[in-house]
């Protein structure tokens, strides 16, 4: 004897909204939030400038050239020249690709592994709960500067050991977000449904728990993009980053261009607007995307 | 509020000796050997061997790593952080001489932004989605976007191409010579603190636009109250508690803000403390400062969540 419950009736209630296409939505967006959209726009041109650096720069980012040091911006020279003759718009160029790559990998890695372990926390429960919970806390107790410091003066100037550094704070902080979620998902009827039906645990957590916590996993991943790009070139600039000749934004203000301030004050310039820019775009999208994916948010 | 309080404190036991072991682990992972590097050189062949096992004995390094934690964890008890490889001294006298620049430079910059940051998140809140909004918001993503290290160079680049001006090198105490602090200070104080003010205004912005949509607030208005008294008696009230918590967890970004500012502006804080020693890898100047700012940290949040006990009995009877 079994009952049988017609699941139509539960959204007949409540007509949906029409399915808009991806050109409708990204219209939308636009409409509703035009600081997203300039965001966007930017993040865009950083992408585009960064995979056809090489076709873009007018010259070489590393080549020296003496004859022409510290040359005043001009048509040759849009950005000037630095310390070593080299041309800034090149470097600046190039410095795009630095600031994307260990902006990408290290909060995407950050928010992979600390999401991981968010939702291993929230399922699992119990003591592997309250352990994870002790040691993420613990992992915030460092401030995000003085970790990646600390981490990265074990490691050594180097590209891959800066992604490290700037990733492992990026981890309990995901972790935190993404265990909040997918408690609450974890409490979903369905949830219950799949377990009485069988399921085994690895195909509740990746089937049915990890594709509901990937919203707050978006949200998060971008909100750390503009702080990572941030902390390499604070890193950099400290001199702990990555190391001459690389041309890292951070880098190319560090040291020479305060001691050439009144020689060439553009060395100092233009790799901090590119910063700021860049940083900048990736803040209003991360903040326009969470108010669009946020209900709680929504005007009612 | 007192059994709150117990088990507040007690919380801090566990975290600060993990705090701790994550600060000796890192620092016992180091690849090379720390005697090596004293002795000069990591190339090894050249150093006599009774030599380096006699560093190793004078460090405490042959020890088992249980043994070594144990004994620096006792003199972190007795605010004892060993000796700089560097220039010998005692790490703690170094930072006592440098701790009232930083603590200056904080508690001025944290008085700036929540000077600048609170009524300027209130008025986007309340206007939201008009142009004061909008220019409130960007501001402040702009504050978040800019470093605060060419913030700083870009000032010093201004000062030195206009008055030919240099970044004073010996730190004055406000009481020897008050003008002279100022001097020194006030732009150290404005590049941490606005970066510090953005993210307040975000922050107060936010909480005060969800208090906003609370029932209460639409009760508030229902009963014919003015906006005034909807917004200053009866939202901003409660949107304040949020705003505290968040001057806590800013902490890092103003120790961040320190290590980067002091930099630029050649201040010999604590935070330039922590680059010098990172750069000449002077490991126990490095464990003893990563230690005691995370002690901070956790003393800090400690203080707010208290504070904020004290406020909203809701949270202590939890």
């Amino acid at each position: 004897m079994s009952v049988h419950y017609p699941l139509v009736h539960a959204t007949a209630s409540a007509p949906l909204a029409p399915r808009l296409t991806v050109g409708q939505e990204a219209v939308k967006f636009i409409r509703t939030k035009p600081l997203g959209a300039v965001g966007a726009l930017i993040i865009g041109g950083m992408l585009f400038v960064a995979l056809f650096a090489r076709a873009l720069a007018p010259y070489d980012p590393y080549e020296a050239d003496y004859a022409r040091q510290f040359a005043r911006p001009s048509v040759e020279h849009w950005f000037g020249t630095d310390e070593f003759g080299r041309d800034m718009l090149s470097r600046v160029m190039y410095g795009a690709r630095i600031a994307l790559f260990v902006g990408f990998t290290a909060s995407f890695a950050g928010c992979a592994i600390g999401g991981l372990l968010g939702v291993v926390s929230a399922y699992a429960g119990g003591r592997v709960d309250l352990l994870l919970e002790r040691v993420m806390d613990i992992l915030l107790a460092f401030p995000q500067l003085i970790l990646a410091l600390a981490i990265a003066s074990i490691l050594g100037p180097a590209v891959q050991n800066v992604v490290i550094a700037v990733a492992i704070p990026i981890i309990p902080r995901a972790a935190r977000v993404v265990r909040a979620t997918a408690l609450a998902v974890k409490e979903n009827q369905y949830i219950e449904a799949v377990q009485a039906m069988g399921a085994v645990r690895r195909r509740v957590v990746l089937q049915h728990i990890v594709p509901n916590v990937l919203a707050p996993f978006i949200i998060i991943v971008t909100a750390q993009l503009g702080g990572a790009i941030l902390a390499e070139a604070a890193l950099s600039y400290l001199g702990l980053g990555t190391a001459e000749p690389t041309p890292s934004w951070g880098l190319m203000l560090s040291g020479s261009a305060l001691s050439y301030a009144e020689k060439a004050p553009w060395i100092a310039l233009f790799p901090g607007i590119a910063i700021s820019l860049g940083v900048f775009g990736f803040n209003l999208f991360g903040d326009s995307l969470r108010d669009a994916l946020d209900p709680k948010l929504h005007r009612g | 509020m007192r059994a709150y309080l117990g088990k507040r404190l007690l919380l801090v036991i566990p975290t600060l000796l993990g705090v701790a072991s994550v600060v000796f682990v890192i620092m016992r992972v180091i690849p090379g050997d720390v005697a090596l590097l004293i002795l000069g050189g990591d190339d090894g062949g050249r150093i006599d061997r009774a030599q380096l096992a006699a560093m190793h004995r004078q460090l405490g390094l042959d020890q088992p790593l249980l043994v070594q934690f144990g004994h620096w964890l006792w003199g972190v008890l007795h605010l004892d952080f060993g000796n700089s490889l560097w220039t010998g001294q005692p790490v703690m006298a170094e930072l006592l001489t440098r701790l009232p620049l930083s603590l200056e430079l904080a508690v001025l910059a944290t008085i700036v932004s929540v000077v600048l940051a609170i009524p300027l998140g209130m008025v986007a809140a309340v206007r939201q989605d008009t142009w004061v909004d909008y220019v409130v918001r960007v501001v402040s993503i702009g504050g978040l976007a800019i470093p605060s290290f060419w913030v700083g160079i870009l000032i010093i680049l201004l000062l030195v191409i206009s008055f030919g001006w240099g970044p004073p090198l010996e730190y004055t105490l406000p009481w020897v010579d008050p003008w002279a602090n100022f001097q020194q200070m006030v732009w150290p104080v404005v590049t941490v603190g606005y970066r510090y003010a953005a993210v307040t205004t975000r922050m107060t912005r936010s909480t005060l636009l969800e208090v906003l949509r609370d029932d209460y607030i639409r009760t508030a208005w229902a009963k014919g109250l003015g906006e005034r008294a909807v917004v200053f008696r009866h939202a901003l009230k409660n949107a304040m508690l949020p705003v505290i918590t968040l001057i806590g967890t800013e902490f890092a970004f103003l120790i961040g803000g320190l290590v980067v500012t002091e930099t630029v502006f050649t201040l010999n804080g604590v935070g330039r403390f922590v680059v010098d020693a990172v750069a000449h890898r002077d490991y126990p100047v490095v464990q003893a400062l990563v230690f005691v700012i995370a002690f901070g940290f956790v003393v800090v949040n400690l203080l707010i969540d208290l504070t904020y006990a004290w406020f909203d009995p809701r949270i202590r009877y939890r």
